[in-house]
């Protein structure tokens, strides 16, 4: 393998346990915090740590995505929208943890346990490998990605190409002004 | 010698972030809150899908997860647009406050 391989895996051990603690960690801030924007700038925290570990996985071209597409655009997106409607007025007299949600917080604990038991009952199966293993020749992950998305998934990608227009002639049409 | 990281603590640490946004889904009442929650579970799939790809060694994970990206950016650009004409309709985007379709 390429790459990180090639780092000391004691390196490679510690960049993981802080990506995905600090990680854990943002969204579990991003989930409790009270103030709609305090919540946000977690996540795009919680993103950046998510952006490593895909390093540390050979992703080098989604965690890139990651931190430009959802870092940069969405979050931007949703910061700008929090600013848009002053959301901190009813935010004040929701509060107090009510019994309905600590029973919906339950279930879904509950629901990872099952995909706990899932991976458990599952992780002894052995993996076959699809392809063969990375050479030396296919070591530029974003070589790789481009080569698979315009030949194998080039209807796919047309297919999302179209689905971004009508995303963004959808944005148009319902903010866009009633009395014209 | 310390060997790599196996891909069970990645589909663990998946889980996990696709919990913590379930949660949110759950618990929050702020239409904003509950949408970033939504793109925080989103995220945990993506990793599940960037994982297997590595620990199957094929490109389809990424492609995936590419995929996943740009219906996340779709969604955001109009679930964002539906929240701002939500707020401009009713004044709140509390989710137990927006029953429009309710008879």
């Amino acid at each position: 393998m390429t790459g990180l391989s090639l780092i000391n895996p004691l390196f490679q051990w510690a960049v993981f346990f802080a990506a995905s603690l600090l990680s854990l960690f943002c969204s579990l801030m991003m989930v409790t915090r009270r103030n709609p924007i305090h919540a946000a700038l977690w996540l795009i925290v919680a993103f950046f740590n998510l952006a490593v570990i895909y390093l540390t996985l050979h992703a080098q071209f989604i965690a890139v995505a990651q931190v430009i597409v959802y870092s940069g655009a969405i979050m931007m997106l949703i910061v700008f929208v929090i600013m848009l409607i002053h959301v901190e007025s009813d935010f004040v007299r929701t509060g107090r943890l009510s019994g309905a949600k600590i029973i919906g917080a339950f279930i879904t604990v509950i629901l990872f346990l099952e995909i706990g038991a899932a991976l458990y009952s599952g992780g002894g199966a052995p993996m076959k490998a699809a392809g063969p293993p990375a050479g030396p020749e296919q070591a530029d992950s974003v070589v790789r990605v481009g080569t698979v998305l315009y030949g194998k998934y080039l209807f796919p990608f047309e297919i999302a190409s179209i689905l971004l227009l009508i995303g963004i002639v959808g944005a148009v049409v319902l903010s866009r002004r009633k009395n014209d | 010698m310390l060997q790599g990281i196996p891909s069970i603590l990645y589909f663990a640490l998946s889980g996990a972030l696709f919990t913590i946004g379930a949660i949110g889904v759950l618990t929050r009442r702020n239409g904003i809150v509950v949408f970033m929650c939504i793109e925080l579970m989103l995220n945990g799939v993506n990793l599940a899908f960037i994982s297997a790809g590595d620990m199957l060694n094929s490109m389809d994970g990424v492609i995936f997860v590419f995929f996943i990206m740009t219906v996340a950016a779709a969604e955001a650009a109009i679930g964002l647009a539906i929240f701002v004409l939500l707020f401009k309709l009713k004044g709140t985007v509390n989710v137990d406050e927006i029953n429009l379709l309710k008879g």
